[in-house]
């Protein structure tokens, strides 16, 4: 069971709490925007074997959105954050990097 | 290749069984190949096996990191349907069902297809209307199924509880030739007729990287060496995005981990096979007499193969409440593959951004049906560059907004 800390009210979460949302940091495109951009804001995803930024809702408890770091084959969390940012805090690059010291945050990548 | 038979069997036993030979060659790979597919699980070996079938090309090698058929095609619950809502489906699938008729036959090799029927039970007023909905649309595509009402749910399955209490049964949608077959034995014996083809089928080699010459793929880097081929087919299910990224592309695919477990081998006591979608569960008998139990998939990524407990009691909780004998029953085992979901969960057989570099995938929670339709229609495309069956199926639906969504026909898709 995977269990996630809610960055907002300091809740240890095991999943059952939460909502989860997809990747994290997503470019969003709007009106305007050609279709290659929309698809890639929509469907397209990096959908990575190993690190990976993702959405979750703390539904089951205060309701918000917030981020995780996560291992995908692992299932180590590196940690979570407020969703109101558009890159992982360095905290949790410092984390990030101590198991796989070649990643890198870019983000459409 | 020696055929089996009834006499090959009397024979063998008089000379105390030395003489069987190995079903398939462990083949080393060359260094070129006019066609590379990834991935040897029923959909690639299928693949494999059409090529040389209908369209004579044999210069074929089916590169595999693990073992033939350990992927999802030897981890899934086996249920065989076409009854889908959109056209494109259901041709597609109904190909397939039609093919595991004969594929015994064909591939002389007994893949215990079990046309048992399968029911998908209606428990909300919602989910009634859907498969009326579904069962008018597969009258038109000339597929059978019939919508069946709780009576008739009841005599078919005896040891369902018809009455609720959460979700009373109002019916079903019955297709009488849908069913199950034997997981493994499609992709062994896909695997023996293609060796005897002459193609190599090569275990314990993964693929690393993909080689091109600038739009064009050109070969493979792989843990056993570099392999040119003239055209690559990449059929890797949940590992997909990975061998997309190595060929330099994005797909609109997530990988989520999907579980089954089976009990405790019990006497014969269901011979249908039933799906239970609005409260996540389907269960069928196996030969052996094991109840096989499914469910829904996790919520987010992973490439684990082991899948969220939350998720196994959240299934054998609705099962009970439908067939409250099986409460008592003991688990044997239970395990995981990683599925490929699409956004409007259908698969994808596609040419891609990269020249003479083909993918078939996305097939999620519920290809293992459409293993040799799959293949019979991927190989059209990767011989000729285009086939009827999947035309619709192409990766740039997604930019063109041209889904075939079965998500709504069936909220879990096995
Ligand atoms: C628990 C569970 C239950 C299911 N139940 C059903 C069901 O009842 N009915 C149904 O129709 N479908 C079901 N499915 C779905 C079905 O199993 C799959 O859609 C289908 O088997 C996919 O077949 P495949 O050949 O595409 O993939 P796989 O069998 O997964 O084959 C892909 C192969 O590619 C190999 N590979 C990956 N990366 C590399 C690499 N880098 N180099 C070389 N090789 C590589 C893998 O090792 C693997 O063997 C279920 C799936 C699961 C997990
Ligand atoms: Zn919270």
């Amino acid at each position: 069971m995977l269990i996630l800390d809610c960055p907002y009210c300091g809740v240890r979460c095991d999943e059952t709490e939460l909502t989860p949302g997809g990747e994290a940091h997503l470019t969003r495109h709007g009106p305007g925007s050609d279709d290659a951009d929309f698809e890639r804001y929509l469907f397209q995803r990096r959908n990575p074997r190993g690190v990976h930024l993702e959405r979750w809702r703390h539904a089951y408890g205060c309701g918000k959105w917030f981020h995780a770091a996560r291992h995908t084959v692992t299932m180590q969390v590196f940690g979570t954050y407020p969703a109101q940012t558009t890159e992982p805090p360095a905290d949790i690059v410092e984390r990030i990097r101590a198991s796989d010291p070649d990643w890198t945050f870019g983000d459409d990548t | 290749m020696r055929r089996y038979s009834a006499f090959a069997i009397a024979r063998e036993a008089l000379r105390h069984h030395t003489g069987w030979e190995r079903a398939w060659k462990s083949a080393a790979p060359k260094s070129r190949y006019d066609v590379v597919i990834v991935g040897a699980g029923g959909h690639g070996l299928a693949t494999a096996y059409w090529l040389g079938r209908n369209h004579g090309i044999t210069n074929v090698a089916v590169i595999e990191k693990g073992w033939l058929g350990g992927g999802n095609t030897g981890r899934n619950t086996t249920i065989i349907r076409s009854n889908y809502l959109q056209d494109p489906s259901a041709a597609l699938y109904e190909k397939s069902r039609s093919l595991y008729e004969t594929m015994s036959q064909d591939l002389n090799y007994n893949v215990m297809f079990s046309p048992r029927g399968v029911l998908m039970l209606a428990q909300t007023e919602h989910e009634k209307r859907g498969y009326l909905r579904t069962a008018h649309a597969n009258a038109l595509q000339g597929i059978t199924t019939r919508f069946i009402g709780p009576a008739e749910v009841k005599k078919i399955c005896p040891i369902m509880n018809i009455d609720g209490p959460r979700y009373p049964v109002l019916g079903g949608l019955w297709q009488e030739r849908a069913g199950t077959a034997r997981h493994d034995a499609v992709a062994w014996g896909y695997a023996r007729a293609c060796s005897d083809m002459g193609m190599d089928i090569v275990e314990q080699c993964e693929v690393t990287g993909v080689t091109r010459d600038g739009a064009r793929v050109t070969g493979l880097s792989t843990t056993r060496g570099d392999i040119a081929c003239d055209k690559l087919g990449i059929v890797v299910a949940g590992h997909s995005g990975r061998l997309a990224e190595m060929a330099g592309f994005r797909l609109p695919v997530e990988s989520v981990p999907l579980q089954a477990l089976v009990s405790e081998p019990i006497k014969p006591c269901m011979d249908i096979v039933v799906m239970a979608n609005t409260v996540h569960g389907y269960m069928s008998q196996s030969d052996k007499g094991e109840m096989v139990i499914g469910g829904g998939t996790d919520g987010y990524n992973a490439y684990t193969q082991r899948g969220s407990f939350q998720h196994i009691e959240e299934t054998v909780r609705a099962l009970v409440e439908t067939f409250p004998m099986i409460s008592r029953l003991k688990m044997l085992r239970q395990w995981g593959g990683i599925v490929d979901m699409t956004g409007d969960r259908s698969p994808i057989l596609s040419r891609t951004p990269v020249e003479n570099c083909f993918i078939n995938c996305g097939w999620g929670t519920g290809g293992f049906k459409a293993t040799p339709g799959s293949g019979w229609a991927f190989a059209e495309l990767m011989a000729t560059g285009a086939s009827p069956l999947t035309a619709a199926f192409g990766m740039e639906r997604f930019r063109e907004g041209r889904f075939i969504d079965e998500s709504v026909a069936a909220g879990v898709a096995h």
